[in-house]
């Protein structure tokens, strides 16, 4: 699925990486990531549009199965009730967690879990280094970035066509901006993406992130 | 936003572009670009200047073929990975989701005062700008005994096609234990690789089909694009079977007999069975009558914008181009297509013009899933197309990255095929 973030990229980014510091109180009972494990709780990934209490091979309360069964899939404005005081959402839960009183850590955490909700092309991003804030927060000009795109679209196809390589349309450009830097700097491998990474600044890659972005 | 120094240059020539791009207008009210060859620069030029202007730039592509072969792939045809009809392209979408006049007739004359090109077929087309895209030709007496009237018997098979059909035909003839000679090419040629990779697909189909053939490799040469992993990559898949002969042993002191299919080597008569000639080459024929290019055959750009260096009207893409540093390659001539059209544009409409960059990655096929490549990117410099940093595959590569790069190279393929042809 592809993500309808509607505030600008930028100031998402900056949302992702607070919630990141937010997600620390969440930690001990539930990962996330490519690696994430089942802990007390189930791990997060692809959470918004689970239906709740199904994560394969998790333990749950009662209540929260039943919740599931009774309809509840997991939504930003539901889980954003359900963080604010678990217990008066879900009774019985057995997440032991009081909530988090202040709404902008519970929108910050929705938009790093929201992060982990994407398909599986873009979901390895998250083995890759975090960017620096100032870096994911530079504005892209879309119409340098189709003109930098041009050399992109010479194997990854404009229409989204996946034929031996992956699309690169539609993306958040928190994730491009991400995979892009995770070439540049040689942490992925893949030679061809780490030349044409590496020919880029900082500015091209955001150009780049905010051209493809906006195509469908 | 922080602005570094390339985003300055940048926006000085978007700035510049804009203050001195005046309005140029043909007859019908709008600018002309007229592109002679609709290969991977032609085709490419053509669809970016049409689909970025907007119907604003009146754009005309002539080819003479009406079905267009890859000679990118053609190679793999050749050993029985890709069905011919795969790698033949039609120029109906230039024409009818881009409005682009495809003229299926060859261009004769460039007459540089008047700014028209003439047709074979005796039609004359006013231009503003003319993008030249012939690829290449061969230089005329380059194998002693060799000429156009033999390519039947000896095949070049290097501009796809009829030839390379012819090729293939042969090579799955060839008698039993029989010999493939080619005769390669002197630097610089089109595809670097490319040579090479073919011999890796004449191989394959030789071990499948006719297991004690040879191949012979006359080259002039002392050494070739991705050497060490051609050659340990034949070592794995074919021993014994090619055996190259280097300028060391006289491989650049040949002469054929096309009648009596011999290949002399500094004057020891070989007898081959089937003999692939790859003459040296020079720009296509209408880049010389034009006059755009040098006493070495080739037409020297400047990387900017690939325009002439004789003649500030005229761009010259892709193999026929003197550049610099990037290889003749289909993936060279469509990534200076694009900065030559952004370019163009801006000089015919003041759209905005970006900075030159270049990329080029050239795929090699040596077996089954067996798949190499090399590239690099480029920056546009007062003196040429200058390479940035670049990348090759290693040799000892485990099966699953050779696999993964030959799956990648077929997503190329894809991918710039719709980027050329739409």
């Amino acid at each position: 699925m592809i993500l309808a973030i509607s505030m600008p990229w930028f100031a998402f980014a900056n949302e992702v990486e607070r919630g990141e510091k937010v997600f620390k109180k969440c930690r001990s009972c539930h990962q996330v990531g490519a690696k994430a494990k089942i802990k007390n709780g189930p791990p997060l990934n692809g959470l918004i549009g689970r239906i709740a209490g199904t994560y394969e091979g998790a333990k749950y309360s009662d209540a929260m199965q039943s919740a599931g069964a009774g309809g509840l899939t997991w939504t930003e404005a539901n889980l954003d009730q359900f963080l604010t005081k678990p217990r008066s959402f879900v009774a019985h839960t057995s997440m032991s967690f009081s909530g988090l009183k202040k709404s902008k850590d519970r929108a910050a955490v929705i938009a790093y879990l929201m992060t982990f909700n994407v398909d599986a092309g873009m979901l390895a991003a998250k083995d890759d280094p975090a960017i620096n804030a100032e870096i994911l927060a530079m504005v892209g000009d879309v119409e340098y970035g189709e003109y930098l795109g041009s050399s992109c679209v010479t194997c990854h196809q404009v229409d989204g066509t996946d034929q031996g390589l992956p699309s690169i349309t539609g993306w958040p450009s928190a994730a491009f901006v991400t995979v892009m830097h995770a070439y540049k700097n040689k942490h992925r491998d893949n030679p061809v993406m780490q030349q044409h990474a590496g020919a880029l600044s900082n500015e091209e890659i955001a150009a780049l992130a905010a051209y493809f972005e906006s195509v469908q | 936003m922080k602005l570094n120094r390339r985003l300055f240059i940048g926006s000085s020539v978007v700035a510049a572009a804009s203050l001195s791009a005046p309005m140029v207008l043909g007859a019908t009210g709008k600018p002309r670009v007229v592109i002679i060859g609709g290969g991977a620069g032609g085709a490419t030029a053509a669809r970016y200047i049409a689909k970025g202007s907007k119907g604003a730039i009146d754009v005309t592509l002539i080819e003479p073929t009406r079905t267009y072969y890859t000679c990118f792939f053609s190679n793999l045809y050749i050993g029985g990975f890709r069905d011919f009809n795969s790698i033949g392209h039609t120029y109906g979408k230039l024409a009818a989701e881009y409005g682009i006049n495809v003229v299926h007739d060859w261009a004769v004359g460039v007459d540089r005062d008047a700014k028209s090109v003439t047709l074979a077929g005796g039609g004359k087309l006013a231009y503003d700008r003319l993008i030249i895209s012939p690829g290449i030709d061969f230089k005329e007496g380059a194998v002693e005994g060799w000429d156009l009237s033999s390519q039947n018997k000896m095949p070049h098979a290097y501009k796809a096609g009829s030839q390379t059909q012819l090729l293939k035909a042969q090579v799955d003839a060839m008698p039993a234990g029989g010999t493939f000679a080619m005769v390669a090419p002197p630097n610089p040629f089109r595809c670097p690789p490319g040579p090479y990779e073919r011999v890796s697909m004449v191989a394959h189909q030789l071990k499948a089909n006719n297991p004690t053939a040879k191949i012979l490799i006359v080259d002039p040469k002392p050494k070739f694009s991705k050497q060490g992993l051609f050659e340990e990559g034949w070592n794995n898949h074919y021993a014994g079977m090619i055996e190259r002969v280097g300028p060391d042993f006289g491989g650049d002191m040949v002469s054929v007999n096309p009648d009596e299919m011999t290949v002399t080597i500094d004057g020891e008569v070989n007898k081959v069975d089937v003999c692939n000639v790859i003459p040296a080459m020079k720009a296509g024929k209408i880049a010389d009558i034009a006059g755009v290019t040098n006493d070495k055959g080739w037409a020297p750009v400047n990387a900017v914008d690939m325009s002439s260096k004789m003649d500030a009207n005229i761009h010259v893409l892709g193999d026929a181009s003197q550049q610099g540093d990037m290889p003749k390659s289909g993936f060279s001539a469509n990534s200076q297509a694009k900065v030559c059209a952004n370019a163009v544009r801006g000089a015919l409409t003041g759209s905005k013009v970006f900075p030159a960059k270049f990329a080029n990655t050239c795929w090699s096929l040596i077996n089954e899933d067996d798949g190499i490549k090399v590239g690099a990117s480029y920056e546009a410099t007062a003196e040429k197309i200058k390479k940035i940093d670049g990348f090759v595959s290693k040799t000892g590569e485990n099966a699953e990255t050779r696999k993964e790069t030959f799956e990648e190279s077929v997503g190329w393929y894809n991918g710039i095929s719709t980027d050329m042809f739409g």
